[in-house]
């Protein structure tokens, strides 16, 4: 199992665009990926999953995978966390 | 058979082809019981399926016909319906609760819908709300076997007939291949008559029953000039039309010559003959047609086509583009007339009894002066590139006026303090479109430097008629002695002042109305920029103290709007 925090830096947290590349990017992978925050977990395919968290700027997620591909699929979305100046 | 409907003339042109039917089929779904919920869920993913496929398709005719940004909607749909907790939901309760595949479908993606809608202050999150919404529509239609509309995916030359059309119908229609539109409800002023002609194509409104009797794929005629329809046409009444068509175009040859000449009656009376604008992309047809200026810009498309109120940056760049394509000519910019019809997604307006008499334009502008302040700093930074005046719809009290005026002076001064250039010759007027403020022009025209008289609603309002209301829709009448008298009464009270007087509704651009406005003094005429030069070639023909005298008779000989009518029938049309 991969685990990692994640500090969220996006002025309009995790929502709109940001959003919607973050679930196609878990998409890509076979593994279970879980998205969790202020005790509650969703699933990170499902977009309607993460809106429903209303993550907002400054807070701390933390996501965790589990599969075949589970590594692979942690830098993929470590890298789309980067890329759409989401969070660290 | 041929079958020939009229309705109203809301945009002028001909058209021949074929009919497609905009029409939103019955997706109601009722609970039922189901046994094997294996194969309920079978045929949810089946619809779904195919509702993934269909989208697949309609984002590529749209990327192509509208472009890419728009397209991208259609990918946020696809998204929805590949969400794997909203479909496991579905599933689940199609199990559970062992019901049909349609009821487990709507419940769970109205409870999404629910809760997104119930983000304040979050425009995406309703528009995703929204977005679902439309999907479910698509699902629910596989799902029973139905097909629905779509109008961005119009490949083929086609005229739309539809029971009545949308603001967000008529922005998805691709000029390229509707070659015209007809629908069962609606006047000259409704939202699709006054698409239709910024679209420049033609439009027949208030036919009554079209959609009934013009079915999918049958051969039309549309004259949109006359405003008459021909269903299945004989091939007399297709040469015919074939031959209005090419006079009209002849026609309209003669009027764009007059493209750069004056707008001036015969005996040599200068008037302006201004164009109605909603966005700065309409500035072209302005240009195109020789417009002496913009009449009525309509701000409330910026806070119509977002998802949010419009930033003062994303409201100064819209200004100053009209403002500088028009030049040195002057542009009229009417503020925030958001209420009545007009509704906005993110800003909550509780429904009312009688929306048009109720919370809109100014009335919203002073209470909620946050959004007024804003648009109004967006125009007065504008205001260094053009001829600038600005425009308050729904005045009804000069407190109203003053109130407003002194907001704009606020604002005027804290830019000049923040030492930003601004033009020091704003104008300051008033759209005229409430008795009230008519009948104490005079009063008024000490205030204010211009008006602008808004008929729609003047006429409306003093008679008392809404004129969507088909069953008192004839009591909408722009000839009625009692309409000219007020007109009357607004043009010589700002000619005693010194100040001039417009018109922006309708009526401006009327054939029958124009040669008792020309009588009357109307200094200012704005009109769809496609009528500018009929209109011109019309008033070119006039002399105005002939119309003078014939405003005259109309105004105190006339009992009736019929006789006004007929009057200026027999002595200008002859």
């Amino acid at each position: 199992m991969q685990k990692k925090d994640f500090h969220i830096t996006a002025e309009t947290g995790i929502h709109a665009r940001p959003a919607t590349m973050l679930v196609q990017s878990a998409s890509k992978y076979e593994s279970d990926i879980m998205l969790e925050y202020n005790g509650k977990s969703v699933n990170l395919k499902s977009i309607m999953g993460v809106m429903s968290l209303g993550v907002g700027q400054g807070a701390d997620v933390t996501i965790t995978i589990e599969g075949n591909d589970e590594e692979e699929a942690m830098e993929g979305i470590v890298a789309t966390m980067a890329s759409e100046g989401l969070g660290e | 058979m041929s079958i020939k409907v009229t309705g109203i003339a809301a945009s002028d042109g001909f058209a021949k082809a074929k009919v497609y039917q905009l029409v939103e089929p019955d997706l109601s779904v009722k609970r039922v019981d189901i046994q094997d919920s294996a194969s309920e869920i079978n045929r949810l993913d089946q619809a779904i399926d195919q509702s993934i496929h269909e989208l697949h398709k309609i984002r590529e005719i749209a990327a192509e016909s509208l472009g890419e940004e728009e397209a991208q909607v259609f990918d946020a749909h696809v998204m929805v319906l590949s969400d794997p907790e909203l479909v496991q939901q579905v599933k689940d309760k199609i199990e559970s609760e062992s019901v049909n595949a349609e009821f487990a479908f709507e419940e769970v993606t109205e409870m999404f819908v629910q809760m997104f809608e119930a983000m304040e202050d979050n425009a995406y999150m309703r528009e995703r709300a929204a977005d679902i919404r439309d999907v479910r529509k698509r699902v629910l239609a596989a799902l029973l076997g139905v097909t629905l509309p779509n109008p961005a995916g119009i490949d083929e030359e086609v005229i739309v007939v539809a029971h009545d059309l949308t603001p967000s119908d008529t922005a998805q229609l691709n000029k390229k291949y509707v070659k015209a539109f007809v629908t069962n409800i609606g006047g000259r002023t409704s939202h699709s008559a006054i698409m239709a002609r910024s679209l420049e194509i033609p439009a027949i409104v208030g036919t009554g029953d079209i959609t009934e009797k013009a079915p999918q794929g049958t051969l039309l005629l549309v004259d949109g000039v006359k405003g008459e329809v021909i269903i299945n046409p004989s091939a007399e009444e297709e040469a015919a039309h074939e031959k209005a068509a090419a006079d009209f175009a002849e026609l309209k040859k003669v009027w764009q010559k007059l493209r750069d000449e004056k707008s001036v009656t015969a005996d040599g009376v200068e008037v302006e003959i201004a164009a109605n604008i909603g966005t700065p992309r309409d500035m072209e047809g302005v240009l195109h047609y020789g417009a002496d200026g913009v009449g009525l810009y309509r701000t409330e498309f910026l806070y119509m086509d977002s998802n949010e109120l419009p930033s003062e940056d994303k409201q100064f760049v819209a200004y100053k583009e009209v403002l500088e394509q028009a030049g040195d000519q002057p542009v009229v910019v009417r503020t925030m007339d958001i209420g009545g019809d007009k509704k906005l997604p993110y800003l909550k307006l509780s429904s009312e009894l009688n929306p048009f008499l109720g919370y809109r334009a100014i009335r919203i502008s002073l209470d909620q002066d946050e959004i007024f302040r804003t648009q109004l700093r967006a125009l007065i930074r504008a205001s260094i590139y053009g001829n600038l005046h600005i425009m308050f719809p729904m005045i009804a009290t000069i407190e109203e006026f003053k109130q407003a005026k002194a907001i704009f002076e606020e604002e005027k001064e804290k830019l000049i303090n923040e030492s930003v250039e601004i033009s020091n010759d704003i104008k300051i007027g008033i759209m005229v479109e409430i008795p009230s403020s008519a009948v104490i022009a005079d009063q008024f025209a000490k205030e204010v430097d211009f008006f602008s008289i808004g008929t729609n609603d003047l006429i409306q309002y003093t008679m008392a008629a809404d004129r969507m209301n088909e069953r008192v829709s004839y009591l909408y009448q722009p000839y009625s002695p009692a309409i000219l008298r007020l007109i009357k009464h607004v043009i010589d009270s700002a000619h005693k002042e010194g100040i001039w007087t417009g018109m922006c509704g309708e009526m401006a651009g009327d054939p029958i109305a124009v040669p008792l406005l020309i009588g009357l003094g109307l200094d200012e005429f704005s009109i769809g920029a496609s009528d500018v030069l009929k209109n011109r070639s019309l008033i070119r023909k006039l002399d105005s103290k002939e119309m003078a005298s014939l405003a005259n008779k109309a105004l105190y000989e006339c009992q009736t709007a019929e006789e006004v009518k007929a009057l200026v029938e027999k002595i200008v049309h002859q």
